[in-house]
Parts: C-alpha cells; sequence; structure tokens
C-alpha cells in the first residue's frame, strides 16, 4: 500500500493548490481501494455483458440459418411426400440446399436413445430433411403452407421455438450486466461524494484561512477535486487490470466453448476496458466538485 | 475605502452592534478600543466580510457589501490584509509558504521574490523554514503580519496584534504599522492597549474609536 500511495502522490503532482490541503494518507488508500474493486467489479460486468451479447446474436443468427422437415406418413406414401416436400424446398426463396437424411445418419442421431443394434428398418421413423438458408433466410408461414399442401405430413421446425427463449435470456442477461455497471459507478460516485465530504469537513479550517486570504471557490474545490479524481484514476487503473487479468487467465473450452467459457473480451470489447478508468475518473470529477461546491457555499 | 453607515449585527436575537457608521478614508490610521466582548473583533469581521451586516450599509471599495457574490468577496479581501487575533496559519506549511499563501491562491506566485524582502522586514529571514507552532508569540504576530502585506493590500486590518507579546515586541509591531501608513495604507487596529495608542500618537495622526454599549464612539482626545 506504500508504493500505492506514494505513486499516488506522484501523479497528484506538487501544485501550490496541492500543498494547500494537508496530505490524508489512510482514506487515500481507502478512495484508491475502492476505485480498484468497483473498477474490477465493473470489468467482470461488462465482460458478462459482453458475452452475453456475443451468444445471443450467435443463437439468433446460427441457429435461424438452419431448418429440418419431418415427414410422418405412412409407410407407402413416405418416399412420394418426401420427394413432393424436397420439391417444394427446392423452389423455396431462401432455401440454399434441402438435402433427405439418409437411413445411416438417422439411425446416427437415434444410436445415442436406442443403442447401436437398433432395427430401424421396422420402425415407423419419419424421414428428416435438413434445410439450409441463405443469407436473407425464408418465410416459414409461407413454406409451412406450401408443404401442406404438397406433402400433408411434412412438419417445418424453424428452430424457433427453441431459440427465441435463449435469446431472451442472454439479452436478459446482458441487461443485467449493464444494470449492474450502472449500479457500480453510482456506487462510486456515492462513496466518493463521502469520502470527498469528510475530507472538506477535517480540513474546514484549511478552507476558511483560504476564503480569509482571499482565495476562490474554484481554487480551493480544485485541490480536492484533483485529488479525488486522480485517487480515483489510479485506483481503477489497477483494478481495471487485475479485472482483465483475471478474465484473460479463465479457462477456455473448445472452438463454441460453453456460456462461461465465451466470458472474455474480444476485438472492441477491449476498447470498453480501457474506458474503465477514464470513466470512474469522470464520476470523481463530478462528484467531489459538487461535494466541495456545496459545502463552500455554506462558508463565508 | 470601508464605510459601514447604520450598520447593525445580530447574533440570533441579540444585538452585538447597532447602528455603528464609520468611514474609513484612504491612508487613515484608526485604533478601535472597547472593553472585553464589546464586540471590537465582531466589527472588523463585518470589515472584512467574515460575517454579514444584519441591516444598515456596509459598502467595501465603494461597493455595497450585500451585493457582493463569493467571488467578488474573495477578491476584495486580496486588497484587504488581515492581522487575526489567533493568526489563521496553515501548521502543515512553513512560514514563508504561510506567508506567501495569499499569492499562491491568487495565482501570482511571480511576485514571490518579494517573500525575501517582507521576512526580512518583519525579522524572520531565519525562521523561513520553522513551521507555524515552532515560532514564539511576537514572532507569529509579525509573520501575521507579514502575511496580511503579501498582496500590497489598500487596508490593513489587525485585530490585538500586540496582545501576546511583550512591550519591545509591541513597539516593533507599531514601528511596522506606521510605516505602512507612511505609505499611504489605511489602517485599522483593534486594541485595549492604551499605551501603544499613545505611542503611535507620537508618530502619526491616528484617530481612536472606542464601542460602548454596542455603539461606536469617536474617543476624545484625552489619551
Amino acid at each position: 500500500m506504500t508504493t500505492i500511495s506514494n505513486l499516488a502522490a506522484n501523479l497528484a503532482g506538487n501544485g501550490p493548490a496541492d500543498r494547500v490541503v494537508p496530505p490524508s494518507g489512510f482514506t487515500a488508500q481507502l478512495t484508491i481501494f475502492t476505485a480498484g474493486a468497483m473498477a474490477f467489479l465493473t470489468v467482470f460486468a461488462l465482460a458478462l455483458s459482453l458475452a452475453t451479447g456475443r451468444l445471443a446474436e450467435r443463437w439468433s443468427s446460427e441457429l435461424a440459418k438452419t431448418a429440418t422437415v419431418r415427414i410422418s406418413a405412412p409407410a407407402g406414401q413416405l418416399i412420394a411426400q418426401t420427394e413432393a416436400a424436397l420439391q417444394v424446398l427446392r423452389t423455396t426463396p431462401g432455401v440454399k440446399s434441402a438435402r433427405a437424411l439418409d437411413v445411416s445418419e438417422e439411425r446416427a442421431l437415434l444410436e445415442p436413445w436406442f443403442g447401436a443394434d437398433l432395427p430401424l428398418d421396422s420402425l415407423p421413423i419419419p424421414q428428416l430433411i435438413e434445410v439450409i438458408e441463405t443469407e436473407d433466410g425464408f418465410a416459414a408461414e409461407g413454406l409451412r403452407l406450401r408443404l401442406q399442401a404438397e406433402a400433408p405430413g411434412a412438419v417445418l421446425d424453424d428452430h424457433t421455438r427453441w431459440r427465441e427463449p435463449l435469446v431472451r435470456a442472454a439479452n436478459r442477461i446482458r441487461l443485467l450486466g449493464l444494470v449492474a455497471i450502472v449500479l457500480i459507478a453510482s456506487a462510486t460516485a456515492a462513496m466518493i461524494v463521502l469520502a470527498a465530504n469528510s475530507a472538506l469537513i477535517a480540513n474546514g479550517q484549511v478552507i476558511r484561512v483560504l476564503r480569509l486570504v482571499g482565495a476562490l471557490d474554484t481554487y480551493i474545490a480544485r485541490a480536492f477535486v484533483r485529488r479525488f479524481t486522480l485517487r480515483t484514476l489510479f485506483g481503477a487503473a489497477i483494478g481495471t487490470v487485475l479485472g482483465a487479468i483475471a478474465i484473460s487467465l479463465l479457462p477456455r473450452s473448445g472452438a463454441e466453448g460453453g456460456f462461461l467459457a465465451g466470458l472474455g473480451f474480444q476485438g472492441a470489447g477491449w476498447f470498453w476496458v480501457l474506458t474503465i478508468p477514464p470513466m470512474a475518473a469522470v464520476v470523481a470529477f463530478v462528484a467531489t466538485r459538487v461535494a466541495a461546491f456545496r459545502t463552500l457555499k455554506g462558508l463565508t | 475605502m470601508i464605510k459601514l453607515d447604520n450598520v447593525s449585527y445580530s447574533y440570533g436575537n441579540t444585538e452585538l452592534l447597532t447602528r455603528v457608521s464609520v468611514n474609513l478614508q484612504p491612508g487613515s490610521f484608526h485604533f478601535l478600543t472597547g472593553p472585553s466582548g464589546s464586540g471590537t473583533t465582531t466589527l472588523l469581521k463585518l470589515c472584512y466580510m467574515d460575517l454579514p451586516v444584519t441591516s444598515g450599509n456596509l459598502t467595501i471599495f465603494d461597493q455595497p457589501s450585500v451585493a457582493m457574490t463569493r467571488d467578488e468577496i474573495a477578491k476584495a479581501r486580496r486588497r484587504i490584509g488581515v492581522v487575526h487575533q489567533d493568526c489563521q496559519f496553515l501548521d502543515h506549511l512553513s512560514i514563508s509558504e504561510n506567508v506567501a499563501l495569499p499569492l499562491a491562491v491568487s495565482g501570482r506566485a511571480e511576485q514571490y521574490q518579494d517573500l525575501q524582502d517582507l521576512l526580512a522586514w518583519v525579522e524572520l529571514t531565519a525562521r523561513a523554514d520553522a513551521f507555524p507552532p515552532e515560532l514564539s508569540g511576537g514572532e507569529r504576530q509579525r509573520a501575521a503580519l507579514a502575511r496580511a502585506v503579501m498582496m500590497s493590500p489598500d487596508v490593513i486590518i489587525a485585530d490585538e496584534p500586540t496582545g501576546n507579546v511583550d512591550w519591545e515586541m509591541s513597539l516593533r509591531l507599531l514601528s511596522l504599522l506606521v510605516e505602512l501608513n507612511k505609505m499611504g495604507k489605511t489602517i485599522l487596529v483593534a486594541t485595549h492597549d492604551l499605551n501603544l495608542i499613545r505611542a503611535a500618537k507620537a508618530q502619526v495622526s491616528a484617530r481612536v474609536l472606542r464601542i460602548k454599549d454596542r455603539q461606536l464612539q469617536l474617543a476624545g482626545s484625552d489619551l
């Protein structure tokens, strides 16, 4: 902590406005510590927001590009209806390709549930058609109507049914992350106002003398505002670096990863991390300034 | 310079000063005297706007005090050097920094070379790096006077500047004030020390104001 406060003292400079207010060792360290802890938490809230944002985007875009048509029909009509459905799909705008799964693929899909030696031939299992969409996608309702006309046993599953709640949940988590950031910023502001107020009260006699020798309010306020802003900036920088290190040390799983393993920053995300210390400093600047001018108004 | 016209000051329901009128002309030398608790310090505080007048008109440098903003008050105080009864130093700063404080807060650091001359004038050069609590009463009073004149003010107000110093030191402080008055400064000194007033009258034409029963009177020449 001594090194930290020394560094802070160097940052704070030795201008006359800083000298006139006596140094305040312990409370200064508390401000630096709190700013650091808040920045550390902000890094995680930010990582959560960005990761869930990415997740929601991936789920809605990747899953939207595939769909499945399931055909359940009496044994005699199955092949004919499959043909008819494929015909419909090939002539539908927005469908890139449509392919009926063969027996071995369907067996592979069912294997985890029924075991390897499933007598597939003897079971009336439905035929599946894998549909890949183009970038623009197709109109699900129109396709459903046309399939019904040509192949009454065909059911289109465009994955929206289970995609939407997932995307909704991811968006909600992202919102919670943003709310957490706002709360952390407000708590930081409240903490700094409390610290600044106690510093202003502790230095009441100094402020009185400064006023008596002709100091303007802005001069007195500057001494406090500068201190708290620099302390917060310094603490937040340390907290942000530690938070970023902690995030980058999180274990990664494979390419897609799970939800938690996706927690991290990519590309522009790092830009937002870099904004944490200056944003914390801006919060401290405004909070101290408001507190200082409010206190000074009460003096002659 | 400073003009009080029917000025009253009350604290709570108690009136401490009633209908005080006095005009401090440029280059004048006034003593303010009166029994302890009669309101001499209060009257001085009104003059440098540490207390607000309750009624009447206080005019400072031709500006009505009620109309002054906080910044205007601060700027007027740079033209009024005050020797406070309790000196009002910042104990974490050295004597030279305390004396130069009015320069520092008004951003006029370029005048720091005057500081050495000023410290020599009050004979505190050797104590420049000492801290206020290390100084004797007389040294503190001289340092306070040095700080009061640092900005080369038009008016110098001193509240019991010889309060806790011996007679020899009182005369030295008085001669510093007389010197300033001869340079054209307006001087207002509150004191209980009638001998000091007598000593001053031998050197300058000083007028004596006395507070009695909350009212300000011009004392006769019987002192």
